[in-house]
């Protein structure tokens, strides 16, 4: 299987995930360059972390109108799975893949720290091999991780059981604790922890391998 | 025409500009006044203390490139060699803080790619004032924000992490923080690069970000003291674009693939000045640059300002003629400048043009190495401490324990390192509050390890001694996790050279620094001198910083915690026989005597260097659970330290000595180092081969610190009531500081 990951300008969990995917998940991985109109011969995309057109804006705000997003948005109507991390869950808010938005953290500073997780739903593509109530130790790193939602859209993600992970000990003030959702389709997540940083057991946590192991799986029945 | 009053505002002395009227033949222009002030400062220049730096060992066999070049590199196996510096950004980080330190971060990273290497990972060596004096704790505490978010902003977006680095705080430092960065980079043999501007009638090329007018003059800025009009300098501050260096550093290694650059240097202190006459001069050849052709960000510049300027996230390249188009390619696929500025020629002339006009023309060498060198005037060191201190009778050890390890200098700096993204590109396999950070290599069996040290203290009470003695903890750092030092890159910073009693300070540091890097093996590759660090006449602690990097073969790190319950704990080096008078320097003295006075601990390098052996072998075997020095605070505080890990450990110590028992557990001996083990024969043994003392001191436990002296008990409480203590002191101290300087 085939996972591409694009690459934004001031992307720079790029190589992270590239490693992570073919080193630690042995599986062929390649890169997308954000000027590309189409995504080429993948089963899934992750939009990797980091600072997209250095985000001096609000983050993702610009990268949304990257030529790669119009291929992101059409693989992603017809099914194909979408992962964003980071930044890149900060991009799909922007560009109205997923709802709610991700704001400044609530302590106003950059928080680098490995956080237990508590898996809210495994009935994803992303989640599908980890259990529900499953805790997993991923780190997070961003100045602006910060879930907001309006209500109505909070209630509804918990209706859908579209919130897919949420903090133990919430490191930066998101809304009901959430870590990651998925869209209407559950084809499409977004989530601020790092699972790429959690793949090697010499980073101290191979946690993030449950997600990536499920996006392997489950890429492969992908109707793309 | 030239008066007195412009050379004087130039910060040259008469003298130097007679030189210059020698060296031209003629009276400069204003651009050339310009050229050469900065060139000449003392930043660029070393004017001051480059006789004393020869005196630095510089090679071994692991060395590639020592100093001269704008970053050392050594050799780490497999064809890969690593390129790593330090840099200060010291008067910056006063007057503007976050940007400050920000563009301390960028310029250090730049030197790293110019050399063809991807930054891995950062470090940063910071003073401060004190966060406790409830005068100067509030500005203090401000600079200390700036500092950290500046550092946080610029690495973080960057995507380089933050592994490691240190924090302490000295009144000497509330008008004068230091900030001094390190970075560190890897590539292969084949892939370094150097800033020489070889092949006549090559194109010189500008790269990256426009060129402004901020910054002008920041070299001069950093080669004098601080007086009330520096805070008129604020525009010599320029502002750091992190997301622009990242497209730099991406677009300069896919040029260099090319094979199209011949040589390349980025435009740090002194910017188009400095990187075309360096570049000519290293190669022996001319440069000729027209100022026209320069990305400007603001219109109406004139030569001096454009020549002055250090406009941040710039590169000077020459590519081989009629190959530039290729290089052109790359930067514009990163949407950046490049553009042809000049041509290198055969008469090893900087010539600049302007609207037509030579505007200045001079021999690169005159500028790059014909600078003044001065050998000043020195008598004995500064020193202001007593030699004799109070007596030494505590009352409560138990409390003592829990105000040092709450203290600005020994606690829990995660407050700091939590704003660093210190994982990204996954290498870091041990972080920051290690001993030392440990990067791995992808796709190697190597692993890098790298260190941070100063010690303002023992300088101030004996340069010579402190400077051997921060080589010595440094490569002990790495030692303790398993690594072998191999090279040095170091930061000096000191007050004014003129007075010299500072300059004594200068030469003894660096007479300290050469004696013990030559004896453990570890050739300084280059660095940086900050000078002038004063305000209004009041000099910082002499503070020499070093930063080490050694290899290890990768592995999961032992750490520093203690894991297990029912583990021996053994003190290899021994207890240590301090006399009084060494007890002046330690964090005791400072923190619960409230002075510093005396001299710093006794070394024996000698033995130093087979309690480094020994603890590397244990690690490296796998004999000890964990392992950790003792430095700041002494046994008391390095016990503390290993029960501070997830697992809530504790630990029943028996000494057996005759020393006090404040000196027993809080001086500062040197070759000491804590191991837990479930197999102390081994390291009993290991250490009689070595010829080292291991003394079995006690055994882990759950939840409680005991530390007892033959039939009396010193230290008795509970693990999470000291780790409370340790592990928010800082955020304590930044957000309530008058409190805690009243409890």
């Amino acid at each position: 299987m085939n996972i591409g990951i694009v690459v934004f300008p001031g992307s720079n969990c790029d190589h992270d995930a590239w490693y992570a995917v073919s080193e630690n998940l042995h599986q062929h991985a390649e890169f997308i360059w954000h000027d590309s109109a189409s995504l080429g011969n993948v089963d899934a995309v992750i939009l990797p972390g980091g600072f997209s057109y250095g985000d001096y804006l609000r983050c993702g705000a610009i990268a949304k109108f990257s030529p790669v997003m119009r291929a992101i948005r059409n693989f992603a109507r017809d099914g194909g799975l979408v992962l964003g991390i980071c930044n890149g869950f900060q991009v799909l808010t922007e560009a109205g893949l997923l709802p709610g938005a991700l704001v400044r953290n609530d302590t106003l500073k950059f928080v680098c720290r490995t956080v237990a997780l508590e898996v809210a739903t495994s009935n994803s593509p992303f989640t599908h091999q980890a259990a529900k109530g499953q805790i997993l130790h991923i780190p997070v790193a961003h100045g602006e991780g910060f879930y907001i939602a309006d209500e109505r859209t909070l209630d509804q993600l918990e209706t859908d059981d579209r919130i897919a992970f949420r903090y133990r000990e919430n490191p930066n003030g998101s809304m009901r604790h959430i870590a990651g959702i998925l869209n209407e389709q559950r084809n499409v997540m977004g989530m601020m922890p790092h699972p790429e940083r959690a793949a090697d057991p010499l980073m101290g946590s191979t946690d993030g391998l449950f997600i990536l192991q499920s996006l392997a799986g489950a890429a492969v029945q992908s109707p793309v | 025409m030239i008066t007195p009053g412009i050379v004087a505002s130039h910060q040259l002395t008469p003298a130097e500009y007679d030189k210059i009227l020698k060296l031209l033949g003629r009276e400069p222009t204003m651009t050339e006044l310009g050229i050469f002030s900065v060139m000449w400062s003392e930043h660029c220049s070393y004017k001051s203390t480059r006789i004393h730096l020869k005196k630095l060992p510089v090679e071994s066999k692991h060395v590639l490139q020592g100093p001269g070049e704008n970053a050392g590199i050594i050799d780490i196996g497999d064809g890969l060699a690593i390129a790593f510096k330090i840099e200060s950004h010291n008067h910056p980080s006063f007057i503007e803080p976050f940007q400050g330190a920000a563009t301390g971060v960028g310029g250090i990273l730049r030197d790293i790619f110019t050399m063809g290497a991807r930054p891995i990972a950062v470090m940063d060596s910071l003073r401060f004032g004190p966060l406790d004096d409830p005068d100067t704790s509030e500005r203090n505490g401000r600079i200390l924000e700036g500092v950290v978010s500046g550092i946080a902003h610029y690495g973080n977006c960057f995507g380089v992490p933050t592994v490691g680095g240190e924090c302490m705080f000295e009144e000497s430092y509330s008008g004068n923080p230091l900030v001094n960065v390190f970075a560190l980079g890897v590539f292969r043999h084949n892939e370094i690069f150097y800033g020489r501007a070889t092949g006549v009638g090559n194109p010189v090329i500008y790269a990256g970000a426009k060129t402004g007018r901020d910054g002008i003059h920041g070299a001069s800025m950093a080669s004098a003291e601080f007086t009330e009009e520096s805070k008129q300098k604020r525009p010599n501050v320029q502002v750091g674009d992190p997301f622009t260096e990242k497209l730099l550093l991406e677009a300069c290694l896919e040029a260099m693939k090319t094979g199209a650059i011949v040589g390349i240097q980025d435009m740090g202190a002194a910017g188009l000045t400095s990187s075309s006459c360096e570049m000519g001069s290293r190669a022996g050849t001319g440069v000729e640059i027209d100022l026209m052709h320069v990305p400007q960000r603001e219109s109406g510049m004139t030569a001096y300002e454009m020549m002055l300027s250090e406009s941040q996230e710039r590169m000077l390249l020459v590519a081989e003629r009629g190959r530039e188009q290729e290089v052109f390619d790359v930067f514009k696929k990163w949407g950046l400048d490049a553009v042809q500025i000049g041509v290198v020629t055969n008469d090893g002339m900087l010539r600049v043009k302007h609207h037509g006009e030579i505007v200045a023309e001079i021999p690169n060498h005159a500028l790059a190495e014909e600078a003044p060198r001065y050998n000043r005037p020195y008598t004995t060191p500064l020193r202001t401490a007593p030699l004799h201190g109070p007596d030494v009778h505590s009352s409560d050890l138990t409390a003592d324990l829990k105000a040092l390890l709450a203290s600005g200098d020994i606690c829990s700096k995660r407050w700091i390192w939590e704003q660093y993204d210190y994982q990204v590109r996954t290498n870091t396999i041990a972080g920051p509050g290690s001993d030392a950070a440990i990067v791995r290599i992808k796709g190697t069996n190597t692993s890098v390890a790298m260190s941070l040290d100063g010690n303002g203290r023992y300088c101030a009470l004996d340069p010579r001694q402190g400077a051997r003695l921060i080589v010595a903890e440094c490569c002990r750092n790495l030692s303790t996790a398993g690594a072998l030092p191999i090279a040095t890159t170091n930061n000096l910073n000191f007050g004014n050279p003129e007075r010299p009693e500072i300059m004594a300070q200068i030469v003894e540091s660096i007479e300290g620094l050469a004696e013990a890097c030559r004896f453990f093996e570890v050739p300084v590759t280059g660095g940086n001198v900050s000078l002038y660090n004063e305000t209004l006449g009041a000099p910082i602690y002499p503070t020499p910083v070093v930063g080490i990097v050694g290899t290890l073969p990768t592995a999961a790190p032992t750490g520093m915690f203690f894991r297990n319950p029912g583990r021996r704990v053994i003190l290899l080096g021994g207890l240590g026989n301090p006399d009084c008078h060494e007890f002046g320097g330690t964090q005791y003295a400072k923190v619960i005597q409230g002075l510093i006075w005396g001299c710093p601990p006794k070394l024996d390098m000698e033995y130093e260097k087979r309690v480094q052996e020994c603890v590397r072998e244990l690690v490296r075997s796998g004999t000890v659970e964990s392992a950790h020095d003792l430095s700041d605070g002494g046994l008391a505080v390095a016990l503390g330290e290993c029960c501070f890990g997830p697992n809530n450990m504790g630990a029943e110590i028996h000494l057996d000595s005759d020393l006090a028992p404040e000196l027993l557990l809080f001086h500062e001996g040197p070759s000491r180092i804590l191991v837990s083990t479930a197999n102390p024969q081994k390291v009993f043994e290991l250490a009689r081969n070595k010829n080292v003392q291991a003394a079995d001191i006690g055994v882990t436990l759950e939840a409680r610190l005991m530390i007892g002296n033959r039939d009396r008990v010193l230290i008795d409480s509970r693990v999470d009531e000291l780790k409370d203590s340790w592990a928010n002191a800082l955020e304590r101290l930044l957000h309530n500081p008058v409190l805690v300087a009243n409890a």
